[in-house]
């Protein structure tokens, strides 16, 4: 099926539906493993292996070439890599007027709640304690959809694991059901919950 | 029944593994993102792994080859790689090796990164072998109805 304006892989007439993910990760493994949960989630995902390569394909390298036709949804990064660690592809990120739009979520093996302030505080969307599950991805894909689109609920989840407490909207009080994911696996809930000041 | 034995061996198997505490969440967590399209996610993973990993074997096998003295930021900087690595697939025994080695290397114990390096290097064969076993079994089983739950 051939479609009127091909750019960047993402066919116009699927673009204001799908989310598209731009993950971070220097490990294979990692990449393979989010890529495929992000694709069960329905998402587009491109996946690159550093933030240099993460910046190029922005356009936020030194050419700094506008990408025509390119919508990141979402960007999703590992902490700690060579060179261009996570913590400085965030903040380049938030410093482009461009993108700084974008939620930005961390992913560290460690859980060291410095780290995740420092995150928090330049910007970063949410925080996510390797190994990653398919319930940590679940309850970031609302920030891809954000206020843009009537806010589509996760698909149905009876039938998978139900440790995802409901999207949090960014505009509406933390969740405090009690049936909220374990405080261990979401630093980001209870940091929220306990620095609205900060907000 | 004659044909539920090999499910019950393959389930067996996977029980196994986990008693011998080799296997951790993680690897569940995998083998529930298998669907019609992808059959063998967890497979293709674990092969990925090993091929991936070698490298990083090698890489800190040559770092503890060039002491006088050992560089320890080096080695823990690789090691805290394969230990991410080891444990996206759910490699419980083999991770614990590895947070042993950085422990070592934070305290500057050559001999102990050593020691510590064997093991892990049969953790990981050894994990590698029965990880074979269980795909090859797995496979030829056809496709379960759902990842079941070790007890």
């Amino acid at each position: 099926m051939e479609c009127e304006g091909v750019v960047s892989g993402v066919r116009m007439g699927e673009s204001s539906e799908e989310v598209h993910v731009l993950a971070v990760d220097d490990s294979l493994v990692d990449r393979k493993v989010i890529e495929r949960l992000l694709k069960i989630l329905a998402c587009k995902v491109t996946a690159v292996d550093s933030g240099v390569r993460a910046l190029e394909y922005l356009g936020l390298d030194q050419s700094d070439a506008f990408v025509e036709g390119l919508k990141v949804d979402l960007i999703i990064t590992d902490y700690c890599m060579p060179g261009m660690t996570g913590y400085d592809l965030l903040k380049k990120i938030k410093e482009s007027s461009t993108f700084r739009e974008i939620p930005v979520v961390i992913m560290s093996s460690e859980n060291i709640l410095p780290r995740i302030d420092r995150c928090l505080e330049e910007g970063a969307e949410d925080f996510i304690v390797k190994p990653v599950k398919l319930s940590d991805v679940k309850r970031l894909k609302d920030y891809g959809v954000g206020g843009r689109i009537n806010k589509r609920k996760l698909p149905d989840t009876t039938e998978l694991d139900l440790s995802s407490s409901p999207p949090s909207d960014s505009s509406s009080s933390p969740s405090i059901s009690p049936s909220s994911p374990p405080v261990i696996d979401s630093p980001i809930q209870r940091l929220k919950m306990t620095t609205t000041a900060l907000d | 029944m004659e044909r539920s034995q090999p499910r019950r061996q393959v389930a067996a198997m996977k029980q196994s593994l986990f008693d011998q505490g080799l296997l951790d969440e993680q690897f569940i967590q995998l083998e529930e993102l298998s669907d019609d399209a992808n059959p063998n996610f967890v497979e293709e993973i674990v092969t990925l792994y090993y091929r991936d990993s070698s490298r990083l074997i090698s890489s800190i096998e040559q770092a503890l080859k060039e002491r006088h003295p050992l560089d320890f930021n080096k080695l823990d900087t690789l090691m805290h790689q394969f230990k991410g690595s080891s444990s996206s697939i759910g490699a419980k025994k083999v991770k614990a090796e590895c947070t042993l080695f950085r422990e070592y290397c934070r305290t500057g114990n050559a001999e102990g990164c050593m020691k510590t390096f064997q093991q892990l290097k049969k953790e990981y064969a050894s994990l590698r072998k029965k990880l074979e076993a269980y795909f090859q079994l797995a496979r030829q089983t056809g496709p379960m109805e759902t990842a079941c739950r070790p007890k």
